[in-house]
């Protein structure tokens, strides 16, 4: 085929990831990242938004985002559960955004803040009953796993399909401003949502009806196997907000000091009727997209290595270390904690039948079932009446 | 000639077709580089470089909305939807503007493209990684839908449709992409669209399915064969164009027929092949043509193996229609 375009400019970002590290340009000085603690953890952070009490408190629950992801994906790996989808280096990121919000403020996730659902109350055995999919599980067995809702603690339901809880994020805190409530929403979606309608149409309404909105990318780099580079031809997420007509920030992700003191500026903005505000956490994807990928095969590894040394974990205990609040035996101490708060709740919810219940397959459909969705549950009950294979996975001969 | 499962079939096909045509293009997300996240466009970005097989930024809507461009200017796009269930980003422009170019525009352009995306349940993947989504796509008229079963099918119907003049939405049943192993011939290859295959030849009654269920069809019919229930099996391959006379050839044989997919039965294609039925071999019918399918509900997560329409259920509907 005769090439009529050459696609150089592609091939420059491709190829120059490197270069714009080291030269930032206009709008990278535009949106300077803001960062309080520095990339090692030593020294004073320029300021500290959080009290001792609740910095501990908050490493506490990056230490259980951290054990959590690590062993569902071991037991996935063991066959227990079907699939994972963690957030294993982006604890800050995670944890800063939703300690930066008020608990009355609605939390619209992505896939990968299943901490976040626990730091609103959602008990752990009742997330693992969503890995496990069982008889005890909320979601009635209906979700993958990593699809958990918690409404008791304003956490909406998730979706595989990319951005489309970003509108709803807005028609929620829409909704609040109508009713004459103060309630500010919170999106999280990752940089590869940046490319959806929805992010568009979301970010659209906002800016135009001045929602109050907290739009959080989680921009760890990596969309499955599509680096930021060929998500985007912006140098920034944060410069997007221009377009918008909205606050825009740009904020080291694996900080958690910054990203709690960004989220908490963010929210006075919304709920002072100033807008929303699209607030970028740069940090990184330690581990492929999934249970379901080997980032090995499309990610060179040299270019994880020098996240790995940014760890917001290892940060955040140098700084609490540094800061008289944490000794290495109390460090032990809480791991241990953790990994047995985790392996009680694994416990608890392995207890329950691992299927739930014939009904589950009609219900919630509509308010009330219809006579096709009865009609075709007798079908099905009256099936495996006649033959037990009709609900065994392995039927074949 | 050489073992395949569908995926190699597939990639089989798209190779052959980008060496034979260089107009083809493949575009996606993850389908460059990585080679898919099914590894179905493995060695396409190493073979014919990023200009024919593109990444493209998360957006269905875009990668159908571009593809369209490239069709009307003269490539021919085999754009891939990583999952059939985020086809819906992409809708408007495959129902409004895909299907529609070359009635609108007096046939000034047409649209040819062939959207490649796997489909279907048992997988445990819940009801965003389940989905047949294929009424509504056979409901929208200027689409071609195909979904092969067998790695060999795969390969030859891909082929066709990468060659044929309208667009094709080609549904590859995941369920089996590695399970189904089959010899698949070498080099170009071709089965033509809107032919359906008999894969077993019986008088008493006529089992139809396509993709991942007709391997369940299949399984079925071996066991009826047991009991002495003697089952003509009818792989249709091409949904939309419908082998019509294949099935009608088949039920006034046998005067009974059994219908099976995994979709929601309401509108369901198996309502269309039983009133299809019904108007052309109404006097020859012995019973009532049944449907075995999946629920009016979305697919389930825990209780998938009870929602889908695999083989002992088959089987129980084969019985009811032969002693009705």
């Amino acid at each position: 085929m005769r090439r009529t375009t050459e696609p150089r400019e592609l091939r420059r970002r491709e190829n120059g990831a490197a270069k714009e590290a080291a030269a930032p340009k206009a709008e990278a000085e535009r949106y300077p990242l803001f960062r309080l603690l520095a990339e090692d953890g030593a020294g004073a952070p320029a300021e500290s938004p959080l009290a001792d009490g609740e910095l501990l408190s908050l490493y506490r629950w990056m230490v259980l985002s951290r054990q959590l992801d690590e062993r569902m994906v071991a037991m996935q790996r063991q066959g227990r559960i079907g699939f994972y989808i963690g957030a294993i280096g982006e604890e800050a990121t995670v944890l800063g955004t939703a300690a930066g919000m008020q608990p009355g403020d609605w939390i619209f996730p992505c896939y990968r803040e299943h901490a976040a659902a626990l730091y609103r109350g959602m008990p752990m055995a009742a997330l693992f009953c969503d890995m496990l999919g069982n008889a005890a599980d909320l979601m009635l067995g209906h979700q993958m796993p990593c699809h958990e809702a918690w409404r008791p603690g304003h956490y909406a339901s998730i979706s595989s399909p990319i951005g489309t809880q970003i509108p709803q994020a807005v028609g929620a805190a829409w909704a609040a401003r109508i009713k004459g409530e103060e309630m500010v929403s919170l999106v999280y979606f990752g940089e590869g949502a940046t490319s959806s309608n929805d992010f568009h149409t979301g970010l659209n309404f906002a800016g135009v009806h001045k929602v109050p909105t907290v739009f959080v990318c989680r921009n760890n780099g990596w969309a499955i196997s599509v680096p930021r580079e060929r998500q985007t031809a912006s140098e920034t997420i944060a410069q997007k907000a221009v377009a918008y007509g909205i606050a825009g920030e740009r904020v080291d992700g694996n900080d958690l000091l910054a990203v709690v003191a960004a989220t908490r500026r963010a929210r006075a903005r919304a709920a002072a009727g100033e807008g929303p505000t699209l607030l970028e956490c740069v940090t990184y994807r330690l581990e492929g997209h999934s249970t379901s990928d080997d980032p090995k095969a499309y990610r060179p590894v040299e270019l994880v290595e020098p996240w790995r040394k940014k760890d917001p974990l290892t940060r955040l205990r140098r700084h609490l270390t540094e800061r008289g609040l944490l000794a290495e035996a109390g460090d032990q101490k809480l791991l241990a904690e953790v990994k047995e708060e985790i392996l009680a709740a694994i416990k608890q919810a392995e207890a329950a039948d691992p299927k739930p219940p014939l009904e589950t397959l009609i219900q919630g459909v509509y308010a009330e079932p219809m006579w096709q969705q009865r009609e075709q549950l007798e079908e099905v009950r009256a099936a495996i009446a006649l033959d037990p294979r009709v609900a065994n996975p392995r039927h074949q001969s | 000639m050489p073992v395949l499962n569908i995926i190699q079939a597939v990639n089989d096909a798209l190779k052959l077709e980008m060496r034979r045509d260089p107009s083809v293009v493949v575009l996606g997300e993850d389908v460059g580089r990585f080679g898919g996240v099914f590894r179905a466009t493995t060695g396409l970005h190493e073979e014919f470089g990023p200009d024919r097989a593109m990444d493209t930024p998360l957006a269905e809507s875009g990668i159908i909305g571009t593809a369209v461009g490239m069709a009307l200017y003269g490539l021919k796009p085999v754009p891939e939807i990583q999952f059939a269930d985020f086809i819906f980003p992409a809708m408007d422009q495959i129902v409004n503007e895909v299907a529609k170019y070359r009635y609108r525009s007096g046939g000034q352009w047409s649209c040819p493209m062939v959207i490649r995306s796997p489909y279907g349940g048992g997988i445990r993947g819940g009801h965003y990684h389940s989905q047949s989504p294929e009424t509504h796509f056979i409901h929208t008229p200027g689409l071609k839908v195909v979904v092969p079963a067998t790695p060999e099918d795969a390969k030859g119907l891909l082929t066709s449709a990468i060659r044929d003049p309208d667009p094709v939405l080609f549904l590859e049943p995941k369920r089996v992409y590695r399970a189904a192993r089959g010899e698949v011939p070498e080099g170009e290859y071709l089965v033509p669209l809107g032919k359906a295959r008999v894969t077993r030849a019986g008088h008493q009654v006529t089992l139809i399915a396509w993709g991942a269920m007709w391997h369940e069809a299949d399984q079925a019919a071996r066991e009826a064969e047991a009991e002495g229930i003697d089952v003509e099996v009818l792989d249709l391959r091409s949904l939309q164009p419908l082998d019509v006379e294949a099935i009608e050839h088949s039920v006034l044989k046998t005067g009974r027929a059994v219908v099976v997919h995994e979709a929601p039965r309401t509108c369901g294609f198996g309502a269309e092949i039983s009133a299809l039925i019904q108007e052309r071999c109404f006097l020859h019918l012995e019973a009532p043509v049944l449907r075995v399918t999946g629920l009016d509900t979305p697919f389930p997560y825990t209780l998938e193996n009870e929602y889908l329409p695999r083989a002992p259920r088959i089987l129980q509907a084969l019985r009811r229609t032969v002693t009705f």
